[in-house]
């Protein structure tokens, strides 16, 4: 049983996001898709400074078996990638929704709105729909 | 008896059960005008006793030429127990194996290659190498866009003394995929990149700088000044590198303050006989930040269970039977049998047999260059050095004096005028170890032939 914290938004393609408080949201990958992923060994994150459309491949998580892309859940510009995970690839995995987050990004006029987030509830949902 | 695994019946039974008729139907989406309705020019079947005496009349009526022709294939002594080792049963094979740990010879010996050309270029990592030069310098170009994250813009300067057929291929692979490729002049007295040509560039988003070194027409690049250039711009640094030069010049990870970025090049001079455009194979090295951006195959040492030594293929999770239409690249076998007539080449010779080879090869070049410029109509196209081939500056076409040449048995180099007719009549030549004071004789007596035939014409 995969952990979905009831106060996070979440995306079909298994990205959280967070609102941080400043007009900013945090970004990660969720429990179940570290665990799906298995150990990861390299996390390629965004530079601050770049724009990105929704849905776009912003970073890039690989472990032994599989590197997948991790899309943008909104429209934006990114204020900052998780400097830590170039050392340290294994925090998404002990820690997907807290010190293993993956970037921060400034949503564009109307991008959070428009972004098509499920709540807690809605992506258990998605999970059961998946067997997971 | 056919080697095809699926009888009729079989054929048969996969087609009833995807519902299609004929196996034709499979191609439906291709459009009609791009198939090929019949192969026009291509003649009946030959059996094996008719191929082989036909052959064998060709490869006579070619004869054994006296060779100075290089241009990106050169013509080196390879030592006999090159290809009797390198063609044994346990490595008679292109392609990686598969369920390849169970090759731990395959794989050790691809390590081994790996470390030499690594220490070659001076650079940490590379991989189990590419087709040739040309598409080597492609992926490396295509690379430098994934590893550039500070550029957006996917421009990548590339100097007209980059061999006109890598620029062609760069082209033709990478221009489709967004990448822009926009030339360098070179400076006419010294046919070098030169300053000036990038200050126009200093303000603007550019991914990458080509810097071969030695150059298409055998002259030395400014390495470091260039690479200093371009790191101060945010810019990377690919280097096109001839590896038997690199026994006598500054490796690329040692260009400049930094060294450069992605190494790759030609392998054919390690080894490889020349033949009518390959197989060859191409090599790229890179740094280890860079690894996971570089395409192929990587094979790595490690621990087995037992703690003992093994041979692994490493950092497969971006290659395109992980990654399908994301992978990293699309080139997934290698080019394993002349890689491995490689690494049993620079074995043999070693370190000091390979600067060796390196130097002869520059001082004939040398003594070609004095022989030939002390015919009247003859000089030097550029002054400064060159590593093992040089431009010649004739006083009439170059085509009708090699086709005189070539009367002689000589193949006398390669005629720049359709690749650089801003040249007028240029010369390409090449000298290697292989070609004696007799040799080069012989060209020189022939050339002052040909000039007063072709004068006289």
């Amino acid at each position: 049983m995969s952990n979905v914290p009831a106060d996070l938004r979440y995306t079909k393609s298994h990205e959280w996001v967070r609102a941080l408080g400043d007009g900013t949201v945090e970004i990660g990958i969720t429990d179940h898709a570290q665990h799906e992923l298995g150990d990861l060994v390299f996390v390629e994150v965004p530079e601050a400074g770049r724009t990105v459309k929704a849905d776009e491949p912003c970073a890039v998580v690989e472990s032994v078996k599989a590197a997948s892309d991790v899309y943008a859940p909104i429209a934006g510009e990114i204020t900052a990638g998780n400097p830590k995970l170039a050392a340290e690839p294994e925090m998404v995995n002990a820690d997907p929704y807290g010190e293993g987050w993956l970037m921060r990004l400034k949503p564009s006029p109307g991008a959070l709105a428009a972004a098509a987030l499920l709540s807690a509830t809605e992506y258990q949902k998605v999970l059961d729909a998946e067997g997971g | 008896m056919a080697f095809i695994p699926h009888t009729e019946a079989d054929v048969a039974a996969m087609l009833a059960a995807i519902g299609v008729a004929r196996i034709e139907e499979l191609f439906d989406e291709v459009p009609a005008e791009l198939r090929v309705k019949s192969l026009a020019g291509v003649p009946e079947a030959l059996n094996e006793m008719e191929i082989g005496r036909l052959m064998s009349e060709r490869a006579h009526s070619d004869g054994i030429a006296l060779s100075f022709l290089g241009a990106g294939a050169y013509e080196h002594h390879i030592p006999a127990a090159v290809w009797a080792i390198t063609t044994r049963g346990e490595f008679y094979s292109a392609y990686t194996p598969y369920q390849a740990e169970a090759s731990q010879g395959t794989l050790q010996l691809t390590y081994e290659f790996q470390s030499m050309m690594a220490r070659l270029t001076g650079m940490a990592v590379a991989n189990a190498s590419m087709y040739d030069g040309a598409s080597a310098t492609a992926e490396a170009a295509l690379m430098a866009v994934r590893a550039n994250r500070k550029s957006r813009s996917a421009r990548i300067l590339v100097p007209l003394t980059l061999h006109p057929h890598y620029r062609r291929v760069a082209s033709a692979t990478a221009a489709n995929q967004g990448l822009k490729f926009e030339e360098l002049p070179y400076g006419a007295q010294e046919g070098i990149t030169l300053p000036d040509a990038l200050a126009r560039y200093e303000t603007e988003d550019i991914t990458a700088l080509i810097v071969p070194q030695p150059n298409f027409f055998g002259r030395l690049e400014d390495v470091d000044a260039l690479t200093d250039w371009a790191h101060a711009h945010g810019i990377l640094v690919i280097a096109v590198v001839n590896p038997t030069a690199l026994a006598l010049l500054k490796p690329p990870g040692e260009w400049g303050a930094r060294g450069a970025d992605i190494a790759v090049g030609e392998g054919q001079p390690l080894g490889v006989p020349l033949s009518s455009g390959g197989p060859y194979f191409g090599f790229m090295t890179t740094r280890m930040e860079y690894v996971r951006q570089m395409p192929g195959r990587i094979v790595g040492r490690t621990l087995d269970a037992a703690g003992k030594e093994g041979f692994t293929l490493t950092l497969q999770a971006r290659e395109q039977h992980i990654r399908r239409a994301k992978a990293t690249s699309n080139i997934c076998t290698n080019q394993g049998l002349l890689m491995t007539a490689a690494t049993i080449y620079l074995s043999l010779l070693g370190p000091q047999g390979l600067t060796r080879t390196a130097a002869a090869a520059h001082a004939r070049t040398r003594e070609l260059v004095t022989a030939l410029t002390r015919v009247p109509g003859v000089r030097p196209a550029f002054t400064g050095p060159c590593f093992h081939e040089a431009v010649l500056q004739l006083d009439r076409p170059a085509a009708p004096v090699l086709r005189a040449l070539a009367g002689r048995g000589i193949i006398g180099g390669l005629d720049l005028a359709g690749y650089y007719p801003e040249l007028g009549n240029a010369l390409l030549v090449c000298a290697t170890e292989t070609k004696t004071s007799a040799d080069i004789e012989r060209y020189r007596a022939a050339l002052s032939e040909a000039l007063q035939s072709v004068r006289a014409a």
